[in-house]
């Protein structure tokens, strides 16, 4: 393994190294630097040293594959509710085809669920070399033993090297299960992927500590190496008229088909716009809304863009607006093409759930809050008057027409 | 009833700041707390063991400090506690984490719950709960917002999961693995009782020689992954900032995002 080298004749005690190091893994003894038992190699002092003390000892390169076997091909998970496929599965296939084409190889995608042939079908349009369609009604459902056992049995007969998955609900849920099984890496809730064509290595780049930093990982010997996308990141692939691949059916024993958990029932909460992972632009209220009737105005806005209401703690704490709603550190992460935050300060909670929305609008009266520092667009102001006239003006826009 | 509950010590993400010089964490100064979401576990762990009578432990893996977090848990009413630490369990991923508590749940059985936070708000991977009942061998449900009921009889717990468009109400079979969400419950504090308890508590210390397993699946080594680098989120440009008349800067804002095709 390699390790973090501190040349003691050279480090001067400064303890530079010590504030930076994210992990705590750098402490002074007897005013020298020494590493602990915390790193994880992930270099972040090697560059704050002002004496060059630090330095890696390099892991031997071209290290052989875990089990010598031989890999290639990158896959998708095709993850399906109610007979649909997701759109993560798209904007992965963009990405994956992307990887597929650096690396000269194929794209396939791997779909389990009861009578999906033609939307296996349809997925050849998006670029797929070949759709793995596993079809069993016990499939239809979503369970995470039967899709564990199931995955990584295609993944044993087909070998990979490279598997990706949305960072849903679902995907976050059995893909670390298949990791274990296969005694595979995986990074979670990637937001960013490439290849390092000399070794053949994903470098996935994901965030961590909320956001506050960017991390990279690769997973130097074991494959397959996989990887949860954060939705609404990836492009989505293009459609071409003309499939290229086809679908392929798999039979897999029937012992892997058995779920340890029952569904009761599902109970959908569509009409709440909670979806706030798959929607495109999401208005959302803080305590700055004053009260549970106020988010009418915003549940009106909300209205006339299609979005979904999102809210901070505050509101949520006051009891304005069910938890399901919540974004934030503990509530959900958000990557929308428009955010617009209403009398939300942007306590850095709430800022770790939506700093990567591709355009946030804040709307706040107090000039100096916080959350005008993360805003594209910041409109200092009355939220009780800007919103609705936000909300006239789109609509008169769309009487235009 | 058994339940056990792991939890992570992790720096308060709040206050991790980056150098804007050299992109770099600034980390002192950062205060170590009980993984937020974490609390929800304990929380859960000790509705049910008030309900239906329940010994309780929290287990822990992570450096000698860790063992504040673990007070922290048993000062909430928690029974027992277990510290996992060792320099061999050092630069672990999720997959060698969740591999030595696994080690350790096989020496606690038999068990009938664990619980486990979400995912934890440094790493923010969520993988632990999930590979960890894979190593044991176990079901789970992650994302749990509601424990309807735990039915000792007949080994069997019914929760509702949350997902994206909802959520699901679904039964497993004991034991089982289940990882929480905020919504579940609203964590106690500590109290007096409990926190002259903890202070006193012994808390026993197991090393890798303690789980037996392979030492090569411990820490770095025992990890598939590996962290290369780590540098600072793009920096958002500076925004421009509307002032004036309600109707006025509403008109501007619609302007800009149609010019840019974002509505
Ligand atoms: C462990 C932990 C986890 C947390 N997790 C989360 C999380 O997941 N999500 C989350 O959001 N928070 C979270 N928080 C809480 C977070 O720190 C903040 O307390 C919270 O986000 C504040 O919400 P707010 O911005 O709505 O309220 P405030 O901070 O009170 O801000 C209200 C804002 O509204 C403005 N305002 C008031 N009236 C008007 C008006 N008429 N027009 C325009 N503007 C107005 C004010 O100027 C102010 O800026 C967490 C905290 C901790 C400790
Ligand atoms: N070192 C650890 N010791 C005990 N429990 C842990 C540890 N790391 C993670 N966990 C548990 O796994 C959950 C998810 O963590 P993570 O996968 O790191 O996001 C946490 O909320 C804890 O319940």
């Amino acid at each position: 393994m390699g390790r973090i080298i501190i040349h003691q004749d050279r480090c001067s005690g400064c303890g530079e190294c010590v504030s930076t190091c994210p992990f705590g893994a750098i402490s002074l003894v007897s005013n020298r630097a020494q590493v602990n038992e915390q790193c994880v190699l992930c270099q972040a002092c090697l560059s704050v040293c002002p004496t060059e003390a630090i330095s890696l000892e390099e892991k031997k390169k071209d290290q052989p594959l875990v089990n010598g076997f031989s890999y290639e091909g990158v896959w998708v998970f095709g993850e399906q509710r109610q007979g649909i496929i997701s759109e993560v599965v798209y904007e992965l296939m963009g990405e994956g085809r992307r990887l597929a084409d650096k690396l000269g190889t194929h794209l396939w995608v791997i779909v389990l669920g009861s009578g999906l042939q033609s939307e296996a079908e349809h997925l050849l349009h998006y670029g797929a070399d070949r759709v793995c369609l596993v079809d069993h009604p016990d499939l239809a459902d979503f369970h995470d033993e039967s899709y564990t056992r199931v995955v990584s049995y295609l993944i044993e007969k087909y070998r990979p090297e490279i598997v990706l998955s949305g960072a849903t609900a679902i995907g976050r849920s059995f893909i670390p299960r298949v990791a274990v099984r296969l005694k595979a890496g995986l990074t979670a809730d990637c937001t960013a992927l490439d290849v390092d064509l000399d070794q053949r290595l994903l470098l996935q780049t994901r965030p961590a500590f909320g956001g506050n930093i960017m991390a990279t990982i690769i997973t130097p010997v074991h494959r397959p190496q996989m990887a949860t996308v954060r939705p609404k990141v990836m492009k989505k692939a293009a459609y071409s008229p003309l499939p290229k691949g086809r679908v392929q059916i798999e039979t897999v024993p029937e012992d892997l088909i058995v779920p340890q958990t029952r569904i009761v029932s599902l109970v959908k909460d569509l009409t709440e716009r909670v979806n706030l992972a798959d929607a495109d632009i999401i208005v959302a209220g803080g305590r700055g809304v004053g009260g549970a009737e106020n988010f009418k105005l915003l549940y009106d806005l909300a209205n006339v863009l299609g979005a979904a209401v999102g809210a901070s703690r505050a509101a949520v704490d006051a009891g304005w607006i069910p938890y399901s709603h919540q974004v934030g550190q503990t509530g959900k992460t958000v990557c929308p093409k428009l955010y617009i935050a209403c009398g939300i300060s942007g306590a850095i909670q709430h800022l770790v759930g939506m700093q990567s929305s591709e355009t946030i609008v804040a709307i706040n009266k107090d000039s100096q809050a916080p959350i005008f520092s993360v805003a594209d667009y910041g409109l200092v102001g009355n939220l009780f008057e800007i919103i609705p006239s936000l909300t006239k003006k789109l609509q008169e826009e769309r009487l235009k027409f | 009833m058994k339940i056990i509950v792991c939890i992570k010590q992790v720096p308060e993400t709040g206050n991790v700041k980056i150098d804007p010089q050299t992109h770099t964490l600034i980390r002192s100064g950062v205060p170590s707390i009980i993984n937020p979401l974490d609390t929800y576990a304990i929380e859960e762990a000790l509705r049910w063991k008030e309900k239906l009578g329940a010994s309780t432990l929290v287990l822990s893996m992570g450096p000698p400090q860790a063992e504040e977090a673990l007070r922290e848990a048993v000062s909430m009413g928690i029974d027992q506690a277990l510290l996992l630490t060792d320099r061999r369990f050092a630069g672990a991923d999720t997959y060698a984490t969740a591999y030595t508590l696994s080690l350790a749940i096989r020496k606690l059985a038999p068990y009938d719950l664990i619980f486990c936070g979400k995912q934890a708000i440094d790493g923010d991977t969520a993988q632990v709960g999930p590979a960890l009942a894979e190593h044991l061998g176990i079901p789970h449900i992650a994302y749990v917002k509601k424990i309807e009921d735990i039915d000792l009889q007949k080994a069997t717990v019914r929760a509702h999961r949350l997902m994206e468009d909802g959520y699901e109400i679904l039964d497993s079979r004991l034991p089982a693995l289940l990882t929480v969400v905020k919504e579940i419950n609203e964590p106690r504090f500590p109290s007096l009782k409990g926190k002259m308890r903890a202070k006193k508590l012994e808390i026993p210390i197991w090393g890798a020689d303690d789980l037996g397993g392979e030492v090569a699946n411990f820490g770095l080594s025992g990890s598939p992954t590996q962290v290369k680098g780590i540098f600072a989120p793009p920096a958002r440009g500076k925004g421009e900032i509307l002032t004036g008349e309600a109707p006025l800067i509403a008109q501007t804002l619609i302007e800009r995002l149609k010019a840019q095709k974002i509505i």
